[in-house]
């Protein structure tokens, strides 16, 4: 038996942090605002470790003399219900639970201590702006919803947190609302998270229909027990749910939010639209995964949507000057790596690259806001350069995460990234193009990353007016740490991550009987890694004059993807403008206003036009009113006197209706 | 048993108090002077605490009888207020006449 481990704490110490900030903070001093903020994840994170602590350590080696009862062995996965069904109709029951296993375990980790940089960071990047406390509640409402995400036991719970993701994402988005770009953007991630919800709304409902339940487990083992279970309707609602996680993972075809969510402040971007929010559909994914291993066709779907979305977003980064939108389609392009993982039935691949993509895409967003802060709010790289001598602290981290997402050895990525390439490789004859897919969009992605890196630290200041200053050491220190996790994050090997997740997410294979393919696979990675910086370094570092010169050459496939494949220009053509014109004219003149109008107008006239009439009645006139009460009476007075003398001569009246005699 | 019962019997009572009761209405139904509408008004109420008094005789029930203190007391009450609104009135519009205070039409 286990002891109760307090999940629920782990959500709830950021909503406590939520209420407190949201309703109090205006009239709080900014450091207890500060420090109301940072307590909610420093708890939520050191309940996760010590969680974490109780999973791995076996039992004789926790030493507690105390009267306090420790579990014996903490045998995840371990569930925490609330006693309180919160649906129980007939045929559905729905808790309110929280499930930690190994996946969780590892995504709150993430979470929670990524979160908490981030928090950290955000003290000094948001230190001048009005805001602050709204910014803090905000965010700790993420964190919230992050949690309750990862740890739900069945599908609903895991909805609320999504949704509340989505909600917190909108927030911070259009944080800076007064800026109508922000705002709009805020909009047009909400409008199209819309969608994915959509899809992921059939999927529960399908899974209710056909399972029962909703509880993960509880599918899980129905599954199992039913070899024969039809593959055509998991099909259907893997389909669905892939429709969610590729709304809430910025893949093909609903990725444009993304790249516009950069408008909110800079740290945001780093925790929810690089770290954890949008890895949500990768996690929906490898929880969901023992409904994708029995639909071949909906794994082979993931596969090429991340595949896709992986080469597609790295090449429209090639051609952004914004800082923070080259890193946000960087994101769309790991994230599409994290699909691809998945598609081919390497989850804990997927959520490995997962994790390192956390540390350093967040250190990249970091140090970039780091940049951004230096330059007193500049994003555009075509005016940065220099950078390299006055701001060391950030140049450094920044360095080491652009050799991280490139794929250098032994830095995290390397592993993961190798790790996906090799499962992507061992799949099978349609693996291999995957695999080459993969290969070029790390060449894609070493290209752009150094390519950033040169116009933002290298070559001549661009900027002469400007006097960049390093960031203070609330912003460096998380910094700091992200970059050594960077470094270390990987070490520990796909081998022992793999078997760690294994009771989770299934094993994949990671080692072949083919003698060194795996060495030679690495080794054509890392070189083409390596590539990617000399192309780099001869165009943006000694001959930068070169790229301007090759988009003269070839402009229309410059513009092309300076103007990202016009995908916003079609969806707006195609989409956006005809059910603008839905809503305007059919449903707005059509159905509102002729349709509904009118029948308003109908009613109106009818009770309008008796009161016009009516209202003769009342003259202001007291001798008028008195004569109606007059009349009124002596009616009333006739109508039981005139039975009473009719019935005094033998005559019998019964008045019948509403006065009952 | 009274004199008084035996020698008029209720029936008298009841025709007055009707009689009394239908001056009243006429009264406020014809006259134009604020202050007589008013009067006429106590007629009313008199009439019918006439009533009142006489069933309660008939029929030895002291209910009627208490019934005609309340009576008296509102009609004490609407005495105060009514002249005094009546008061107000004058010092505005000049006038006693119902006629031309016409302005609870909207």
């Amino acid at each position: 038996m286990n002891t109760p481990l307090h999940l629920w704490l782990i959500p709830l110490l950021p909503f406590a942090g939520f209420l407190l900030n949201g309703i109090l903070g205006a009239r709080l001093p900014r450091w207890l605002v500060s420090v109301i903020g940072l307590l909610a994840p420093l708890g939520a994170f050191a309940v996760v470790v010590w969680n974490g602590i109780l999973a791995f350590e076996p039992a004789e080696r926790l030493i507690w003399n105390g009267p306090g009862q420790l579990p014996k062995v903490l045998a995840l996965p371990f569930a925490e219900t609330c006693p309180q069904a919160w649906i129980a109709i007939s045929g559905l029951h729905v808790d309110f639970s929280l499930v930690l296993d190994q996946l969780s375990l590892v995504m709150l980790l993430v979470v929670t201590g990524v979160g908490f940089l981030i928090h950290v960071y955000s003290v000094g990047y948001m230190h001048d702006d009005p805001g602050y406390a709204r910014y803090f509640s905000y965010l700790n409402l993420f964190l919230f919803f992050m949690t309750t995400l990862v740890l739900a036991g069945n599908v609903l719970v895991m909805f609320i947190g999504w949704e509340g993701v989505g909600l917190a994402s909108y927030l911070l988005i259009g944080f800076w609302f007064q800026k109508e770009t922000a705002a709009a953007a805020g909009k047009k991630a909400f409008i199209v998270n819309r969608i994915g919800d959509f899809g992921f709304l059939i999927g529960i409902f399908l899974l209710l229909a056909n399972f029962g339940t909703l509880t993960f487990s509880e599918i899980s083992a129905t599954l199992t027990a039913n070899p024969a279970f039809t593959t055509g309707i998991l099909t259907v609602i893997c389909l669905c749910l892939l429709l969610g996680a590729a709304g809430k993972s910025a893949q093909l075809p609903l990725y444009v939010w993304l790249p516009d969510a950069m408008e909110g402040p800079t740290p945001v971007s780093a925790l929810i639209h690089a770290a954890t929010m949008v890895t949500a559909g990768v996690y929906l994914i490898a929880r969901t995964h023992f409904l994708f291993d029995r639909a071949p066709i909906a794994l082979a779907t993931v596969a090429i949507v991340g595949a896709a979305t992986a080469i597609f977003a790295a090449t429209i980064g090639l051609a952004q000057n914004d800082i923070k939108r080259v890193l946000a389609y960087s994101t769309i392009s790991q994230l599409g790596y994290m699909f691809l993982a998945c598609g081919v039935a390497a989850y804990s691949a997927a959520i490995f690259h997962l994790v390192t993509h956390a540390f350093f895409k967040a250190l990249l967003f970091l140090a970039a806001g780091s940049v951004i802060h230096a330059l007193g709010g500049e994003q555009d790289m075509r005016k940065m350069g220099g950078l390299r001598r006055k701001l060391p602290v950030t140049f450094w981290t920044m360095t080491i995460a652009v050799f991280t997402i490139s794929g250098f050895p032994p830095l995290a990525a390397f592993f993961s990234k190798d790790a996906i390439l090799y499962a992507a490789f061992v799949s099978g004859t349609g693996g291999k193009i995957l695999w080459l897919v993969g290969l070029v969009t790390a060449l894609l992605t070493a290209l752009y990353m150094f390519r950033l890196w040169y116009m933002t630290f290298f070559g001549e200041t661009r900027t002469p007016d400007a006097h960049p200053h390093e960031s203070p050491w609330s912003m460096r220190v998380p910094l700091v740490i992200l970059a050594a996790l960077s470094i270390c994050g990987g070490w520990i090997g796909i081998e022992r991550f793999n078997s760690y997740l294994a009771p989770s997410v299934g094993l994949h294979p990671v080692s072949s009987n083919i003698p060194h393919l795996e060495l030679i696979l690495t080794v054509v990675a890392v070189l083409v890694a390596l590539e990617g910086l000399l192309i780099a370094d001869k165009y943006y570092r000694r001959k930068p004059q070169r790229p301007a010169q090759l988009a003269a050459a070839l402009p229309n496939g410059y513009k092309l993807l300076a103007d990202k494949y016009y995908i916003d220009e079609i969806y707006n053509a195609v989409l956006v403008k005809p059910i603008f014109a839905l809503s305007r004219y059919v449903l707005g003149w059509v159905v509102d206003g002729a349709i509904l109008g009118g029948i308003t107008w109908l009613l109106a006239g009818i009770t309008n036009l008796p009161g016009m009439i009516l209202q003769r009645w009342q003259s202001g006139n007291l001798r008028s009113y008195a004569a109606w009460l007059a009349a009124a009476a002596a009616l009333l007075l006739l109508f039981v006197l005139v039975p009473w003398f009719l019935g005094a001569n033998g005559i019998n009246v019964h008045w019948s209706g509403v006065i009952g005699r | 048993m009274s004199s008084l019962q035996q020698d008029v019997p209720l029936n008298w009572y009841l025709l007055l108090s009707a009689l009394l009761f239908a001056l009243g209405v006429v009264g406020f139904l014809i006259k134009r002077n604020l202050i007589t509408v008013f009067m006429s008004i106590e007629l009313m109420l008199n009439a019918v605490n006439l009533s009142f008094v006489a069933f309660a005789y008939q029929w030895h029930e002291v209910k009627g009888q208490i019934f005609v203190f309340f009576v008296m007391v509102v009609a004490a009450a609407e005495a105060a207020v009514g002249l005094a609104i009546i008061i107000a009135v004058f010092r505005v519009r000049a006038t006693l006449a119902v006629d031309r205070i016409d302005l609870m039409k909207l």
